[in-house]
């Protein structure tokens, strides 16, 4: 039983500080793990988790503050950290490997104890085989089992249920609270309301790098915390929300996009999500919802399970390249990964999607390039010392400009938009969204995903809200507040307290 | 006083990188420069017209084959199998010279055709590394040339097809043009064509290129065929000017010699970029650098041991820094 | 589950392909030819195996750890040249310095890698021409062959025989127990696995992954050293000339023996089978007379081809 609670805190951060190439990831955050308790740590993508995370365990230096350890830290990845071609065994025990008498590994021995010790966790698999022939869930309950056997005092789990079936969620859940009872103190990192409110003792929110509440669980109602998640006061939404705007005139025109039943397990599970021309959808949900997928499931860049997608009346084929022919446009979240090619030319950059049409027998017209490339540096004001400018050398905010004008010079109808405005600063913020609007109003079709709710109330004319892979409520026109958002997200009845409290209190008592 | 000494060494390692990148871009035409001012002073009957004329013919076979290995570095691949491809090229050569040069020509590309596209379907389609998908023709092909050539040095007697090896045409030696010809093709290939910018633009960033929708397993398989066909039409000529074919030596080593001219010509092997020129003048650099030594009087011995260290250098200064 | 079939698939294509392929064609060629099965016919293929296993053996270690030497071809001939110089000094000197310069080759190759991140296959293609420069050096650009004394203890090393069956092939057979037992039963043996298995986790999980391939390198090339020893002893002479493309062989019967050319898994013994079925199969090729050796690297390329793409496909 962890008695030792009482003990000082194993972790402390005071007022830390750590900025990246002049993004600041951390700005003065203070953060306390209490010994023995399971603390959730949550906050939207960019948030500064992940950052938390790399100073909490030293891979990262703050720029400024205080950091004090008393205790060994071990992190278990979403990805799972270890080697999926060498057995389970050779994986929980390397580098602690029994010894025969003649200092050779004892493999019977590992093997057995490897057996034993996972029998624990609720883990039969043959300790023999690679690690990668186990289900994602084992593999994570193996990298656990590693961490605890390693003497950890404290476990960060980052994302530990994102690709689990819903069976080893409850496995999961389970091995975590009884290491919780045998006093390990567990950082759970996860955007699920249902696990954090089942295990968790306390929480930390973070947003835009600062830590915007810390305290026990319990006293935090759901709607709370998704509204702490998402940010800025109510205040400001309401001043923000007169600006939207209030024209509908689409309700007669025909969906140009629909996408039906889409699933592909355990991300997505039967979204649908139409969109006619001119009109901007916005897909609301926390990290993890489902939205990237859904997108990525439009552009047929992620295997499906069901479920198709239908142009103008039409089924389309699931590829990039059937999809990007029948109009459909998506600007990844990822910039850097999935996006800007770095080392070519803003020029090259935009014209990249629409070569074949801009060249005759397969060579480029120079001209006709130039000429496009004026056009959209111009209208989308991308900042740059000349188009032959190396695409990497661009800030943020014009990178995503470039990759916009990609796509529209690809004359799309259909553009799936993943946080464009992520991590770009505010005058282009603007900018960006100015953007959008002009676009729909010509006639496209958009699909917006945004973390920030404002963006969205602010920018889309319906609201498509994603929990847990599946579509959580549509919403339109005068419903389209914050408040009926975050309860779409939090899946509970707001004005219905005492049920909420009643079902919060019976879950912590069963995590005990 | 932290701040300054953080400004000093910033400025420091800017200074750095910026030369590195300078050394990276232009260190192959210095060189290059540098070498011919040496071998003008201080190598006599150098700066003569046989001499550069010899040089040219020498370096014209590596050239055609480091073009088509710069595509497919670019593409972040490497194809080890171009000496063997040369070799197959060389055995087939004789099997249909009798009916007429044009067709034992073609049946040499087709065969080069062949080989590349299925380095480029391994790649591209089966989706296995370039090193190793390659690497089974490397040890594989020169077998097939041989067993195809039953073992055999064949003296070739055609006058026609020997006279690609040998003849001149506008003053200059026929393979010197063709490889003058594909350079200029090629370059135009890699920066005025459709083609050439999805394969820089895979090469750079397989993922964005292929959510921005590009072909590019078709792009692939493009690379590969035509380093193929270069490696073939490189056996070609270097068999003509042999005058015989001899698959057991022809091409022998050469994936290294191409790897290492496009290498030491600033394309770097993580791909994202083809340099033409720079390939064209990494070639023209290792020729100078053996004919120099060679000129000296520089036993093969050392003159293989300064290549060795050359490449070293030259991948080390291309290398990205993480 | 669907996965998990086709990893015990794969496994078992891996493990026991390379076997069974080999059982079959010892079979086969039992049967068709009569002089394939003599003791002479016998004694002189493990004769000839021995030394490729002692060089594919390095081999094994290096493309576990996700790496490739191509350098082993020359180190093996420069190996057979410095051992026939040296033993001029004396059998201690004929077999320490081969595996001196050739280890020290193999460490410089492994620190250029594991220090500067350089592609394994361009810094050990760079060393291929190196030692072949290396050996020209020493032999008056090949012109010397040295020759080692007939009665001389060194000779000893690679003619002495125990029942008919040449020293070498024991040395190589205990080499490869000792190299099953390092990389199974040994904290560097699994470090090599991590290394290549996945070297990013292999650095979180705290495995010294620059070392490990610092001595990967160094061990391959100390063992083509000692295979171009043991060959100078078997031949009395350092021929210059041999262990061109000798690399290929290597990695080509590691492939074939199971182990995976991206890393991360293989056996040693799996690499003594792919050696084994090799040479079985150059025997036989031999033996038909009418075929030329040609056919061995067409049958090699087909092998590694066939195994590559069936470890790709299964994998999926």
């Amino acid at each position: 039983m962890p008695t030792e609670t009482s003990a000082g805190p194993v972790i402390e951060v005071a007022g830390v500080t750590k900025t990246f190439a002049g993004v600041r990831a951390l700005d003065d955050v203070d953060f306390a793990l209490k010994r023995g308790e399971i603390h959730a740590l949550v906050g939207e993508n960019g948030a500064g988790k992940s950052t938390l995370i790399k100073v909490l365990t030293g891979i990262h230096t703050p720029d400024g503050g205080r950091v004090t350890r008393n205790g060994q830290i071990s992190t278990i990845y979403q990805e799972v950290n270890l080697v999926p071609l060498m057995s389970v065994a050779a994986n929980l025990f390397l580098g602690r490997e029994p010894r025969t008498r003649f200092g050779l590994i004892d493999r019977t021995r590992r093997d057995a104890d490897a057996a034993e010790l996972l029998r624990g966790y609720g883990i039969t698999a043959d300790v023999t085989s690679p690690l990668g022939t186990l289900a994602v869930g084992e593999q994570q309950m193996v990298a656990l089992a590693r961490a605890v056997e390693a003497d950890a005092d404290v476990v960060i789990m980052d994302e530990p249920t994102s690709s689990l079936e819903p069976r080893e969620v409850e496995t999961l859940l389970e091995v975590v609270r009884k290491l919780h009872q045998e006093g390990i103190t567990i950082i759970y990192v996860s955007h699920r309301m249902d696990e954090l409110y089942r295990i968790c003792d306390t929480v930390t929110v973070l947003r835009d790098g600062r830590n915007v509440h810390s305290g026990p669980l319990e006293e935090l109602p759901r709607i709370e915390l998704v509204s702490l998640m998402l940010g800025r006061s109510v205040g400001e939404i309401e001043k923000h929300g007169t600006t939207a705007f209030g024209e509908d005139h689409h309700a007669d025109t025909r969906p140009v996009l629909e996408a039906r039943g889409l699933t592909s397990t355990p991300r997505i599970n039967g979204v649908d999500v139409s969109i006619r021309p001119g009109e901007v959808v916005g897909l609301a949900g926390l990290l993890g919802s489902g939205r990237t997928e859904t997108a990525k499931a439009i552009i047929g860049a992620l295997p499906l399970d069901h479920g198709t997608v239908f142009v103008a009346g039409k089924p389309v084929p699931r590829n990039v390249k059937a999809a990007t022919r029948a109009g459909i446009s998506m600007l990844a979240e990822d910039r850097k990964t999935e996006g800007i090619i770095p080392n070519l030319s803003v020029r090259e950059n935009i014209v990249l999607a629409a070569l074949p049409r801009l060249s005759r027998f397969g060579v480029i017209s120079r001209s006709k390039q130039d000429r496009i490339v004026d056009t959209f540096v111009k209208r989308l004001r991308i900042k740059v010392s000349s188009p032959e400018q190396k695409v990497a050398e661009l800030s943020g905010g014009n990178q995503q400009k470039v990759l916009l004008a990609r796509w529209l010079c690809t004359e799309p109808r259909i553009l799936l938009l993943d946080e464009p405005t992520r991590g770009i600063d505010v005058g282009a913020k603007a900018e960006v969204q100015a953007l959008i609007d002009e676009l729909a109003r010509e006639g496209l079709a958009v699909l917006l995903i945004s973390s920030e709710l404002d963006e969205l109330l602010d920018g889309a004319d319906r609201l498509v809200v994603l929990r847990d892979g599946e579509v959580a409520g549509e919403l339109e026109g005068a419903q389209l507040t914050r408040e009926h958002v975050l309860k779409a997200i939090a899946a509970e009845v707001m004005d219905d307290a005492a049920s909420h409290q009643n079902r919060h209190q019976n879950s912590h008592q069963n995590s005990r | 006083m932290t701040l300054p000494a953080t400004k000093t060494d910033t400025k420091t390692a800017t200074r750095t990188a910026a030369r590195t990148r300078w050394l990276q871009d232009n260190g192959v035409y210095v060189a290059v420069v540098a070498l011919l001012l040496f071998n003008a002073v201080f190598t006599s009957n150098f700066l003569t017209l046989g001499n550069f004329r010899t040089q040219l013919v020498q370096a014209a076979p590596v050239l055609i084959v480091a073009l088509g290995m710069a595509l497919v570095i670019g593409t972040e691949g490497v194809d080890l199998s171009v000496g063997a491809v040369m070799a197959l090229a060389a055995a087939i050569i004789p099997l249909y010279l009798g009916a007429g040069p044009l067709l034992a020509i073609l049946m040499a590309l087709v065969a080069g055709l062949t080989a590349g596209a299925f380095n480029g379907f391994l790649v591209a389609k089966v989706g296995i590394q370039p090193i190793v998908a390659t690497l089974a023709l490397l040890v594989g092909g020169r077998g097939l040339a041989l067993v195809i050539a039953d073992g055999q040095l064949v003296q070739l007697h055609d006058p026609a097809f020997l006279a690609l090896g040998t003849d001149d045409l506008l003053g200059l030696p026929i393979s010197v043009l063709i490889a003058a010809l594909l350079a200029i093709a090629i370059a135009g290939l890699t920066n005025r064509t459709t083609f050439g910018r999805q394969l820089v633009a895979i090469g750079d960033n397989r993922k964005a290129a292929t959510l921005a929708g590009l072909p590019v397993n078709r792009v692939l398989v493009g690379v590969y065929t035509l380093c193929g066909v270069l490696a073939a039409i490189s056996g070609v000529l270097a068999t003509s000017r042999l005058g015989a074919s001899d698959p057991a030596d022809m091409g022998l080593l050469m994936e290294l010699s191409a790897i290492t001219a496009v290498v030491v010509g600033g394309t770097p092997l993580t791909g994202g970029k083809v340099r033409v020129l720079g390939t064209v003048f990494g070639v023209i650099l290792m020729q100078l650098v053996r004919a120099t030594l060679i000129k000296h009087n520089l036993p093969d011995s050392i003159a293989q041991m300064i290549q060795a260290a050359i490449i070293v250098a030259a991948v080390y200064v291309a290398r990205e820094r993480r | 589950m669907i996965t998990q079939a086709a990893a015990v698939r794969t496994k078992v294509l891996q493990r026991q392909g390379a076997a069974v392929a080999l059982v079959l064609v010892v079979a086969v060629s039992w049967l068709v030819f009569p002089r394939f099965g003599s003791l002479d016919n016998l004694r002189d293929l493990a004769l000839q195996g021995s030394f490729l296993a002692v060089i594919a053996l390095g081999m094994t270690f290096v493309i576990i750890t996700g790496g490739i030497d191509l350098s082993v071809g020359s180190l093996y001939a420069l190996g057979g040249v410095l051992a026939a110089w040296g033993s001029q000094y004396g059998f201690l000197v004929a077999l320490a310095l081969p595996l001196l310069v050739c280890g020290a080759i193999g460490l410089v190759n492994g620190l250029l890698i594991a220090r500067t991140n350089m592609a394994p296959f361009i810094v050990t293609l760079a060393s291929l021409l190196f030692a072949r420069g290396l050996l020209l050096a020493i032999t008056d650009e090949g012109a010397t062959t040295y020759q080692i004394a007939p009665d001389s203890a060194f000779v000893e090393l690679g003619r002495g025989t125990v029942f008919g069956f040449g020293y070498p092939i024991f040395i190589a057979a205990v080499l490869c127990v000792l190299g099953g037992l390092v990389l199974n039963r040994t904290t560097f043996g699994q470090n090599v696995f991590a290394t290549g298995g996945a070297e990013q986790s292999a650095i979180l999980l705290g495995v010294p992954v620059a070392k490990t391939k610092i001595r990967v390198y160094t061990v391959s090339g100390t063992l083509a050293g000692l295979a171009g020893a043991l060959t100078a002893a078997y031949l009395q002479s350092g021929v210059t000339v041999i262990g061109v493309g000798t690399e290929l062989d290597a990695i080509a019967v590691v492939v074939i023996g199971g182990t995976l050319l991206t890393g991360g898994m293989g056996t040693v013994v799996g690499t003594v089978i792919g050696v084994g079925l090799i040479k079985v199969i150059q025997n036989v090729i031999n033996q038909i007379g009418t075929l030329d050796s040609n056919y061995q690297s067409v049958v090699s390329g087909v092998f590694l081809l066939v195994v590559v793409v069936l470890q790709r496909t299964l994998r999926r």
